[in-house]
């Protein structure tokens, strides 16, 4: 769930979205570069945003009784790198903020930052200190794709909070706590989901390996 | 299927079903709605509304029309590697 248009002071959304445009320029660069560099990948590219896609539409109840989405972008980040998100969830925000009113282009920035920016970090970053901890390759999967799910919505509480002080707890409360099964929830699918692509992908997914 | 993704399938169903037996009753509204009602009862008037916004059935056949282009960028990437 993406803070919703008009929600975010003036000059807190320019604030943000000064903050994520670089990120965001960068990242269609790496794009791009990939597309030159390693045109194998772009089947990947396109299939991790056909899945952020899919995840970031579908709203799934939680048990403090409201409903939130995954974010799917930990599993991008994991397999390519979170470098290339940024663009990826660009689209996906605009998608949902011109035609579904979910979202909104003035906390565009602040959404792209919290989904794609520190989320696939955070569960990149993570994967790496887990592996190097020894941690089995599908518990540090899981771990690294919840929490950087979860980072997200606690990535949107601060914003708003910024915002509106004082109120952090109760920002918290609404967006990361109902986050925390659906962040595992997603940790499980990205499991399942790299278990059926080890048959054909081994390829792309040597990188799970190299990646500590 | 081995038995740790047995396990991961299982978790997954028990995560999805669970909210509807702890929170029983609840009307599972986005958290998006419920902090932006939290705002308006603080007394905050947003300061621009979106340009469209679709009533909640057109809403939804567009999440799913979202969802199924996802699936077609997913599928098309599997089924095309898999015939290699």
């Amino acid at each position: 769930m993406h803070i919703m248009d008009g929600y975010l002071p003036l000059p807190h959304a320019l604030a943000w979205t000064v903050v994520a445009a670089p990120f965001v320029v960068h990242s269609f660069g790496q794009v791009r570069r990939l597309q030159e560099k390693e045109p194998e990948k772009r089947l990947l590219l396109s299939a991790m945003g056909g899945y952020m896609f899919i995840l970031t539409a579908l709203k799934i109840p939680s048990v403090t009784g409201s409903c939130s989405h995954p974010t799917g972008t930990g599993l991008g980040a994991l397999l390519i790198h979170p470098r290339v998100m940024p663009a990826l969830g660009t689209v996906v925000l605009l998608f949902q903020a011109i035609l579904l009113a979910h979202g909104g282009l003035t906390t565009l920035g602040a959404n792209i930052f919290s989904m794609a920016v520190v989320g696939p970090w955070v569960a990149w970053g993570l994967y790496r200190a887990l592996r190097k901890l020894n941690l089995p390759q599908e518990a540090a999967i899981i771990a690294a794709v919840a929490l950087g799910d979860l980072a997200t919505y606690v990535v949107s509480s601060f914003q708003l909070a910024l915002a509106f002080p004082g109120s952090l707890l109760r920002f918290l409360g609404i967006f990361a706590l109902t986050q925390v099964p659906i962040a595992l929830a997603e940790g499980l699918l990205a499991v399942l989901l790299i278990e059926v692509l080890k048959k054909h992908f081994s390829q792309e997914l040597k990188v799970l390996e190299a990646l500590q | 299927m081995k038995r740790p993704l047995l396990a991961y399938c299982l978790g997954l169903i028990v995560l999805l079903a669970l909210p509807y037996f702890v929170a029983r009753g609840a009307d599972f509204s986005g958290a998006d709605g419920i902090a932006q009602e939290a705002l308006t009862k603080q007394g905050y008037t947003p300061w621009v509304e979106p340009l469209f916004n679709p009533p909640p059935e057109v809403a939804s056949g567009l999440f799913a029309f979202q969802a199924a282009l996802g699936g077609l960028a997913l599928g098309f990437f599997l089924g095309r590697r898999a015939r290699k």
